[in-house]
């Protein structure tokens, strides 16, 4: 593979690899007082709006493309067809903004810094 | 991020009246009323045959409006033409003034939103029922009568999605705009930040406003025609 994909996929490896070595100092007494939740639902809230912007962005793409396809052909139209464009644009991103949602739903669940670091000192038993 | 201050709530506070603050969207609700309710008596008072200022604009406004939906319906669906526009111009002034520092959108709230789309859903079975009668359950079954136990369950699904998408749609929109705004304000609040998001915030209150009542539209459309 190229030397940019190489560079991409050392960086995300060494950054989980790393992430890993912060978990397991506080491993046990962590993960019983479920402190685990809060870091999962940290990462699905990422990943989730992620994949959804992903869809939605593919989506649009083909849109803009048959809009601007039609334009080229039939300049007499531009009008309709960028009308009707927008609209189905604002449909396509209504599903982003449903995962938008439920990430927001997720993420007022996190306590903030000082909230978790209590917990975290409260679970090792200081 | 600290709690926000709105001039209602604010003024209702000092006034003596409890909890001014628990209910924002209520509040200004009543201002986006006041606002369409004082321009449209201002306005309408003294009609001229050749219109003046504001008389000209809302008279493009209405018929812009007009014929975008006759477009859609035909000449039959005029009859929810006052539904339809106050549904656009109540959501295009709710979400504009949320662009005001200290104002709030009534539609950042799903309770604002859940409303709307709950009157769409309502006007549509009885607009359904009103010119089929009981022949309105055909909409519902599928083209031949032995896949009803399959096409029944999934429209009636179907039709109840509705009111989520409606809602969520546009209370996905006009508070995520409120959150990114307040995010970046409490970011770079000093540099200007949030004035490119602002501008696209206009764009997206126009747009959702029009998409709220497109789909109106469209679902008053699929109820009064035939059946497959």
């Amino acid at each position: 593979m190229s030397k940019r994909t190489l560079v991409g996929v050392l960086t995300a490896v060494s950054v989980l690899a790393m992430a890993s070595i912060a978990f397991a100092a506080e491993d046990g007494a962590v993960k019983a007082a479920g402190l685990w939740v809060f870091f999962g639902i940290a990462i699905a809230c990422g990943i989730g709006i992620g994949m959804a912007a992903l869809g939605t962005g593919i989506g649009m793409g083909n849109a803009i493309n048959g809009a601007l396809q039609g334009t080229a052909r039939n300049p007499e139209a531009g009008g309709k067809i960028m009308t009707t464009m927008i609209i189905g644009l604002a449909l396509i991103e209504s599903l982003c903004i449903y995962a938008l949602v439920i990430c927001f739903i997720l993420v007022f669940k996190i306590p903030d810094l000082g909230g978790m670091h209590e917990l975290i000192v409260k679970s090792l038993g200081g | 991020m600290e709690h926000p201050i709105f001039f209602i709530d604010a003024i209702l506070s000092a006034l003596g009246v409890e909890h001014a603050g628990s209910y924002s969207h209520v509040t200004y609700t009543w201002l986006t009323m006041l606002i369409l309710i004082v321009s449209a008596l201002f306005l309408a008072r003294k009609v001229k045959l050749v219109p003046e200022k504001g008389q000209n604009f809302f008279e493009v406004v209405i018929d812009g409006l007009e014929s975008f939906m006759v477009d859609i319906t035909g000449p039959e669906g005029r009859f929810f033409f006052p539904f339809v526009a106050t549904v656009f111009l109540f959501i295009l002034v709710s979400n504009l003034i949320g662009l005001i520092p200290g104002c709030f959108s009534p539609t950042a709230n799903l309770n604002t939103t859940l409303a709307l789309a709950l009157c769409t859903f309502v006007l549509t079975h009885a607009i359904g029922i009103r010119y089929h009668g009981v022949k309105y359950i055909k909409h519902f079954c599928g083209p031949v009568w032995w896949l009803i136990p399959l096409m029944l369950p999934i429209e009636l699904i179907g039709h109840l999605a509705r009111i989520m998408s409606l809602s969520v749609r546009l209370f996905g929109n006009i508070f995520g705009k409120e959150m990114v705004l307040a995010i970046l304000f409490g970011l770079a609040g000093l540099y200007l930040a949030p004035l490119p998001i602002m501008f696209l915030g206009i764009l997206v209150c126009f747009i959702q406003a029009l998409v709220f009542m497109l789909l109106s539209i469209m679902y008053f459309v699929g109820a009064m025609e035939h059946a497959h």
